[in-house]
């Protein structure tokens, strides 16, 4: 047994340890909204925040994550998230979606680190997500209004 | 697939025959069965005051939900914030698609149809159900129909100040009978259609990662395969040891069908890493071996000495050739492409003795309920396909094989029905697994008098047909001709006297695809770079050069007029920056788009594209913007670095580090879309996006580099041998 702690609920798996975290969220636990892509670390739709930091979950063995944080899309919540996914909305910012979920992981931990991100900030962290509609135009617009919302200083 | 050559009038004739239809499923189709409740086959009104659109096209992220939803809701008189949007059943004929077939027989999205062949169906279906609610609050206030109005989803009675919700009118209005005609309302009447602002509908769902798409079904039960397939195309199962996968914890049954062997297991770890267990060998008697490099200098010969069927002749190109003063040859190359959609191909199957019921992504649902009655050897009405969203197509799930689907059911038939089978392709199966856009080989000679007039034009195409062989072949095939790989030549978009252009199929063991806007990948390339090259050999500009040949073409007039004066065209640029244009229409929509580029340490840089389009009435004008956005991404992604290639036979890419896609950091820091306006009925936007940009930066590295680009991708291209791998 391995005990997780996944959006503040504590859970008990009962895996093979080499299992990486995306299919125990998918396949075990039903959390479907974090998605399967390329399951290398290439594409980012497997995105989850783990203690707060935005990571791929499609190659991270469930073995090394007892008593860590982990944080879907599911339980993303807080200003930051609020202010993102507001703006995602308002901007029409998705297409087939599939990639979003992560996208916005990745966006929130962006902004909650650096509330004011230059287009290189964008670009360094959110280059790791693949969005095969090309949705990027948006994504950044998207980032630089959701930042217009939040104060100025680290949350 | 392109829309049939339908005249408008036939159309929208036809499409009243579809709506007396929809009049007829009146009832049958999309009842809930609860409560007071007002549904037809497009739309169901509920009594919390919901409108429900059921969709009949995929939502694959082009925005078809919303767009359909806006012809029912503007009709209707409904207010924005009241509409939900979800995909139709599958089967009934109020749901075909009317471009491919008047008759509504064949239910599928693709080629830019959806608005097209929706706008008077939806719009009527809208109109219908509005007048319905009026009926059946006259009645309940004992006033004229005529002195009724609604607006934003409120039915009024303004002399006696009376109003009702549609909810409160749903249950009488759904025990009327349904009006035989309606009237439309005039453009000038739209409140939703052409309006800014809408949200799409899919938007919160999707942002909240709420939204299920097909590879996330889940069932009780449920096993999750992966399949083996061979390494080579055409290969069958000769042997397999399967004692090593049976080993692994969590693998509950191995079985062989006709595309290879699949692993079943409790989840897709077990099952992917039950697959690296199994030992196989493969029958490759029939397979395809041969590598790109020979599969190259085949397609040469063919395009030198190959037979050849016309796609068009006119004039005499051989007494053209010889009197134009300036000649201009070129060879193009286009690499094999994957449509590699973020959500891999996927589908859940439940089989009994007498049902199979399947969710999926579909995109071509009448094709993918017949092939899993041909598996099972059940009728097509026992089958039950539910369309889920999909994570991206691109064309991939639209299918005439449907193999996917294929695969689904016939893993589940050999399990016997045992256990709901879930189907998952992994990327390195997406990438692998065939249904590629077709490599091209196309050789182009043109000729300009003494004026600098383009005078004649000869084409040869060598790329395997698509569609031949397949149910579309007779909307697609002339004369033997598959449209799908050889339309939209210059022949067919400039006034261009003489031309013969011809095709040649080569017999190929690649299983080929269409791949968002199909044929126009490539025509649009090797023409608009050619175009350029002659403009320069002609001493014209590239603008004024087009604008020449396209004295009989008032919309692309247009468009290219509104691209340059928006884009600057013609304005100095700083050093270093090159200005390209390109032009094509495809699926009814003229698209044209100018990319300012730069090399920054040989490294090539898209700063800033400007796109105009005509695509008749601008339905929902902010997802019309987002779909040249996106085909501009799409299609800039792939011409960078994509490339399928093959070494003897196999594949070489194998995930998303060899076929590395268009991330963040490429995108052009600045898009404008400019939209014309129009009253005609509106064409397609899904695909007619991408065919220029390719073109356009190619065209603008021309005007900075002085050296034409004939090959694509532009990575680790001779024609750009300072392009540093990505």
């Amino acid at each position: 047994m391995i005990t997780l702690n996944i959006n503040d609920r504590t859970v008990e798996v009962d895996v093979d340890p080499a299992m990486p975290l995306l299919w125990v969220l998918r396949d075990v636990l039903g959390l479907t909204s974090t998605k399967y892509g390329c399951g290398a670390a290439l594409c980012g739709a497997c995105t989850v925040q783990l203690n707060g930091q935005a990571t791929r979950s499609c190659v991270l063995p469930v073995s090394a994550l007892a008593g860590q944080r982990i944080t879907t899309i599911e339980g993303l919540t807080g200003p930051v998230a609020l202010a993102v996914q507001n703006a995602w909305i308002q901007g029409n910012v998705v297409q087939c979606g599939y990639c979003q979920g992560g996208q916005v992981l990745a966006a929130v931990t962006l902004l909650t680190a650096n509330p004011r991100p230059a287009d290189a900030d964008i670009d360094a962290a959110m280059s790791g997500n693949v969005c095969r509609c090309a949705t990027y135009y948006r994504i950044r617009a998207a980032i630089h209004a959701a930042a217009s919302t939040l104060p100025e200083t680290s949350t | 697939m392109k829309r049939s050559a339908t005249s408008r009038r036939e159309f929208l004739r036809l499409t009243t025959l579809g709506c007396a239809g929809l009049a007829l499923g009146g009832v049958a189709v999309g009842a809930a069965g609860r409560g007071a409740i007002f549904t037809m086959p497009f739309l169901r009104i509920d009594p919390d005051n919901t409108v429900t659109v059921f969709c009949k096209h995929a939502e694959i992220g082009q925005g078809v939900w919303t767009g359909l939803s806006t012809l029912v809701a503007d009709e209707l008189d409904a207010d924005w914030s009241q509409i939900r949007a979800e995909s139709s059943p599958t089967g009934p004929l109020a749901y075909g698609n009317l471009a491919w077939d008047p008759t509504g027989h064949l239910q599928g999205t693709g080629g830019s149809t959806s608005i097209f062949n929706s706008w008077v169906q939806l719009r009527e279906a809208g109109a219908t159900a509005r007048a319905m609610l009026v009926s059946a609050a006259a009645a309940r206030w004992g006033v004229p129909p005529a002195e009724i109005t609604v607006t934003a989803g409120v039915v009024t009675h303004a002399p006696s100040a009376r109003r009702a919700t549609f909810g409160e009118l749903a249950g009488a209005a759904g025990r009327l009978p349904v009006p035989e005609a309606v009237t439309l309302k005039a453009a000038r009447a739209f409140t939703l259609i052409g309006r800014e602002g809408l949200s799409r509908l899919d938007g919160p769902a999707k942002t909240r990662g709420q939204e299920p798409y097909g590879i996330d079904q889940r069932l009780p039960g449920l096993k999750i395969a992966v399949l083996a397939r061979p390494p080579r195309f055409g290969s069958t199962l000769k042997s397999v040891d399967a004692s090593a996968a049976k080993a692994i914890k969590g693998v509950v049954e191995v079985v062989a069908i006709d595309r290879g062997v699949a692993v079943l297991a409790d989840n897709t770890w077990a099952a992917i890493r039950g697959r690296d267990a199994l030992r196989i060998e493969w029958d490759e008697t029939a397979a395809e071996t041969r590598g790109s490099g020979a599969l190259l200098a085949e397609f040469r010969r063919l395009a030198q000495t190959g037979e050849a069927l016309d796609v068009v002749q006119r004039g005499s190109t051989e007494a053209a050739l010889a009197a134009a003063t300036t000649r201009v040859a070129a060879e193009f190359e286009f690499p094999y492409l994957a449509h590699a959609p973020l959500e891999p191909l996927s589908a859940t199957c439940v089989l009994s003795a007498d049902r199979c019921e399947i969710w999926a992504g579909s995109q071509l649902q009448s094709g993918d309920v017949l092939n899993a009655a041909a598996v099972t050897g059940l009728r097509p009405d026992q089958i039950l396909l539910h369309t889920l969203a999909s994570g991206g197509s691109f064309g991939r799930r639209a299918n005439p094989g449907s193999d996917f689907i294929r695969e689904t059911v016939a893993i589940a038939k050999a399990t016997g029905g045992r256990y709901p089978v879930k189907l998952i392709w992994t990327r390195e199966d997406d990438l692998q697994g065939g249904m590629y856009r077709p490599m091209n080989l196309h050789r182009l000679e043109a000729g300009l008098d003494a004026h600098g007039q383009l005078t004649v034009l000869r084409q040869r195409i060598v790329g395997q047909a698509i569609t031949l062989g397949t149910p579309f072949a007779a909307l697609t095939v002339k004369n033997g001709v598959d449209v799908m790989a050889t339309g939209g030549s210059a022949a067919e978009q400039y006034a261009i006297p003489n031309c013969h252009v011809t095709w040649t199929n080569p017999q190929v063991g690649i299983p080929v695809l269409w791949w968002r806007s199909v044929e126009h990948t490539h025509m649009a390339f090797s023409k608009e770079v050619l175009m350029d090259e002659l403009a320069r050999r002609a001493g014209q500009d590239p603008l004024t050069f087009r604008l020449a040949l396209l004295k009989d073409n008032p919309r692309a007039t247009a468009v290219l007029t509104l691209v340059a004066a928006k884009s600057g065209w013609g304005t100095p640029l700083p050093a270093g920056v090159g200005r390209g244009l390109a032009l094509q229409e495809s699926f009814g929509t003229v698209v044209a788009q100018v990319a300012e580029v730069r090399l920054v340490d040989g490294a090539l840089r898209v700063d800033r594209v400007t796109c105009a389009l005509d695509c008749g009435v601008a339905v929902n004008p902010d997802v019309i913007r987002a779909q040249m956005e996106g085909g501009i991404g799409f299609g800039l992604g792939a011409a960078l670095r994509n490339e399928i290639t093959l070494t003897d036979g196999r594949v070489d890419q194998r995930n998303f580090d060899g076929y590395p896609p268009l991330r963040m950091t490429d995108m052009p820091k600045r898009i404008d879309v400019h939209i014309v306006p129009s009253t005609n009925p509106p064409t397609g936007v899904g695909e007619p996006g991408v065919p220029p940009i390719a073109p356009a930066v190619a065209n603008a590295l021309f005007a900075l580099t002085g050296k034409p680009v004939r090959k694509l991708p532009l990575q680790g291209n001779g024609d750009m041998p300072n392009f540093p791998s990505a």
